[in-house]
């Protein structure tokens, strides 16, 4: 049996369909005679509800949120990852398809193959980050005392971090680079995506840019070349940031 | 086991650009028409309205308007002693899904290539002679002239409302426009956009270095048109979510604003989406298509018969069902033989980035895919080769589509990837760099080639496309080349850093370059050395004609779907025109 193409609302409506021609293909959608459009019917991204891990444990998060806060820092300029929500927005996308590697081909034979070939990994980040998150956990207890990765100065965290960044932290059952590059990506995507997916809190990544969200309308800028854009982001869900300094 | 439905008279397989465009013109000359397409309905209100569209990790990162590979893929190789390995997760090209196809995502530069483009071979030929040619090369002119197309390239620029300068109005070269362009019989149908600050500024510095900047003709609106058929578009707002994403707006034309408003309601149209067309039924001796198999969301086959089956899918879907349906012979590397799959051609990508001081602030949201200035100087046979030592060009432009934060937010070469530092710069740098980038040609060869994967199979158990390519010698100096004038560009506008972006080692599928995948179907004037003749016609089987860049026995320097929909206008003639009062071979084989 092939995988719905979708899985969205659009295969609910396909249900629609089987009933109602019954002489027309069984399952698939057709449409003639008008767009089928209808008030009110959206496609909405999922939104991240507050509260709770769904995926990560909690000493894994405190992990997480420790690395982020170091891969972006806290500083004069603005919060650190963690602190805006770099731990949040990850749990919430491992515990859906990009966790699972829902929408990716995932078909055997997997086989190493050259760096131009992409990713050929098994295993989903999901798998990827409860192995990888286990095997730092057990050097950390290994090597300072007991402590978690949490638990460390920020200078050992860094240096840590450096380690496997350049691919010789010598951590068992750690595969440095694919680890750190997922890592990577994926706390900058919660520090700068829209603050519905759990990270980029009050908008902290948006406001250290200058990048004003979601307005969608520029065009009074287009006489003022060259000119600071000064009105405050504004994010899916319609909230404007609790403070707004203009990028210089 | 399938089950039969009532015969039809077009099966179109694909509802994007081309299928939208083949379906109306043929409803409209009087033919019933069913189109069947793999991915979901789209509409602008519920799919992509501006409270939802602009979201960067949804569309941009996760890939949620793409086709996903969980559905189709293919495998890809650098060269044929390698082992072709899946494209799990998307990178260097993007292929569309769902109703409206890459038309919904796309960026909308949108061009007519140059007449030196459709007869790259016996031009090449006669300036700089055979043996200037690249080794193993498998350059041929297209079969179809600028000239002929012409007017199709008008009626799609119009259908989209392109907002653009002519350069050369019937020959008489204008002020503004390309001057590189071929002769147009009218002016675009909308006014240029509106220039932002790193275009302008770009402007300037290509005319000091002598060069005759133009604005990118494109596809997001100036300002509001009403399109030959009745579909409105409105003027863009520069919301910086183009490429990758829905407009919102109905600023981009797409089939969504162009097309289908009108083709739905037409009684002689029908669409089936969520359905996978399989193949290609024949007629026991092969030479007759009889209609469609194709799978629905349960599983469950069925044939559609009909008497003319055109193939609209993207250009790497096209080739894999006329692999699958056993059409045309397949391509042979080993002996040259055959010709589905041969002459696959990318694109050189590349640029160079520059980095400026205190006085300059870009606003790099406020942007849309289409909004810079364009130098066409090294583009085609724009200028002298010989000492070059390559065959083809490349486009030059600054369009700052946008500031969009996950992906754009460049820092100087040196910079740390994390911590502190990296945090100062980002900051520091965000609004204060601009790039200038090129599009450049990519030739025919005998190695890069299209076939199906002996090994991997998609969820129906069918063979997946195999790609093999790499950029030969040529492409890696033309690379080089057009880096060099981009840096040139980059300098004169000010920059006090400069990053170049060019090819180096082997092709590599991961990070993303263009979704401008050609060939692999071509055209052109014999049966022996292409897929179809002339009128995008199969030349084996006479009810198949093809749509989109599979026809290109090359790839230029610039945007292909300014010809995509040429042809599919051109097609559409020939088949009413000309197949239909007297079906069978339009070009003797």
């Amino acid at each position: 049996m092939p995988p719905s193409p979708t899985g969205t609302r659009r295969s609910l409506l396909s249900a629609t369909a089987l009933i109602a021609l019954a002489h027309g293909p069984a399952v698939g959608r057709t449409v003639r005679g008008a767009l089928p459009w209808s008030p009110n019917e959206a496609y909405p991204p999922p939104r991240a509800v507050p509260g709770g891990w769904l995926f990560l444990t909690a000493e894994e998060a405190a992990a997480i949120e420790a690395m982020a806060n170091r891969l972006i820092p806290a500083d004069e300029l603005g919060p650190g990852g963690g602190e805006a929500g770099c731990a949040v927005f990850l749990d919430r996308q491992l515990a859906g398809p990009y966790g699972s590697s829902e929408w990716l081909y995932m078909r055997g034979p997997f086989a190493r193959g050259t760096p131009q070939q992409g990713l050929q990994e098994e295993r989903p980040p999901a798998v990827l980050y409860r192995q990888s998150l286990a095997a730092i956990a057990a050097h950390c207890r290994a090597r300072f005392g007991g402590r978690a990765f949490a638990g460390l100065t920020a200078a050992e965290q860094d240096a840590l971090l450096q380690a496997i960044d350049a691919g010789r932290s010598g951590i068992a059952g750690l595969e440095d680079k694919p680890f750190f590059e997922m890592l990577l990506q994926n706390v900058m995507e919660g520090f700068f995506a829209d603050p519905i997916y759990g990270g980029n809190q009050d908008m902290a990544g948006w406001k250290l840019l200058g990048f004003p969200g979601t307005r969608y309308d520029y065009r009074e800028m287009l006489d003022r070349p060259h000119q600071p854009y000064r009105d405050p982001p504004v994010p899916l869900s319609g909230l404007r940031a609790a403070s707004w300094q203009v990028a210089r | 086991m399938s089950r039969r439905l009532p015969p039809t008279d077009v099966v179109v397989v694909g509802l994007g650009w081309t299928g939208s465009i083949l379906a109306y013109e043929l409803c409209r000359a009087g033919l019933r028409v069913t189109a069947i397409e793999r991915g979901p309905w789209r509409d602008t209100p519920t799919d992509f309205p501006t409270t939802t569209a602009p979201d960067e990790l949804r569309y941009s990162i996760r890939h949620d308007l793409f086709v996903r590979p969980a559905q189709e893929t293919l495998t890809f190789r650098n060269n044929r002693d390698q082992t072709a390995l899946p494209i799990r997760r998307w990178g260097s090209f993007l292929p569309g899904n769902g109703v409206g196809g890459a038309g919904v995502h796309w960026n909308g530069q949108t061009w007519r290539w140059h007449p030196w483009d459709f007869t790259f071979h016996s031009s090449s030929v006669e300036r700089y002679g055979a043996a200037f040619l690249p080794h193993d090369h498998m350059m041929q002119d297209w079969g179809v002239t600028y000239e002929e197309l012409e007017e199709s390239f008008d009626r799609f620029e119009y259908l989209c409302g392109i907002s653009g300068k002519a350069g050369n109005l019937k020959g008489e070269i204008q002020a503004g426009g390309n001057p590189f362009e071929g002769p147009r019989q009218r002016e675009f149908p909308t006014r240029p956009m509106q220039m932002t600050a790193a275009p302008d500024l770009f402007a300037r510095a290509a005319r000091e270095l002598g060069w005759k900047p133009f604005p990118q003709p494109s596809a997001n609106l100036s300002e509001a048109y009403t399109n030959p058929y009745g579909c409105k578009l409105a003027p863009c707002t520069y919301c910086g979510f183009c490429e990758r994403f829905g407009c919102g707006n109905f600023s981009k034309s797409s089939p969504q604003t162009c097309v289908l408003p009108v083709l739905v309601r037409h009684p002689g149209f029908e669409a089936r989406t969520e359905c996978q067309v399989t193949k290609v039924n024949l007629s026991a001796d092969g030479r007759r298509a009889t209609g469609v198999t194709y799978v629905d969301t349960a599983g469950q086959a069925w044939e559609q018969p009909a008497a003319l089956v055109l193939l609209c899918a993207y250009q790497l879907f096209n080739v894999r069902l006329l692999l699958l349906s056993g059409i045309g012979k397949p391509y042979d590397p080993a002996t040259g033989e055959g010709v589905v799959g041969r002459n696959y051609a990318y694109q050189v990508t590349g640029g160079a980035t520059g980095f400026f001081g205190e006085d300059r602030l870009f606003n790099p949201f406020i942007g849309a895919g289409s909004v810079g200035m364009v130098a066409d100087e090294f583009n085609a046979d724009n200028f002298d080769h010989g000492p070059a030592g390559f065959v083809g060009g490349a486009s030059l432009a600054c369009i700052l589509s946008n500031g969009r934060p996950i992906t754009t937010r460049p820092v100087p070469p040196g910079t740390p990837r994390w911590g502190g530092a990296w945090k100062r710069a980002t900051r520091e740098n965000y609004n204060r760099w601009a790039a200038v980038g090129l599009q450049g040609s990519v030739m025919p060869y005998r190695g890069n080639y299209l076939d199906l994967d002996p090994t991997y199979k998609d969820a129906y158990g069918l063979p997946l496309l195999r790609m093999t390519f790499d950029f030969p010698e040529n492409e890696r100096k033309l690379s080089r080349f057009a880096v060099d004038r981009c840096v040139e560009a980059v300098q004169a506008m000010g920059a006090h850093t400069v990053r170049r972006n060019e090819i180096s080692g082997p092709y590599d599928i991961v990070p993303y370059q263009s979704t401008h995948n050609t060939g692999g179907a071509i055209m052109g004037s014999a049966p022996k050395t292409s897929v179809t003749n002339k009128y995008c016609q199969v030349w084996d089987v006479p009810n198949v004609f093809l749509a989109g860049a599979c026809l290109f026995p090359m790839n230029a320097g610039f945007n292909p779907t300014g010809p995509v929909g040429a042809l599919a206008y051109w097609a559409a003639d020939a088949i009413r025109d000309r197949y239909l009062p007297n079906p069978g071979p339009l070009v003797p084989a």
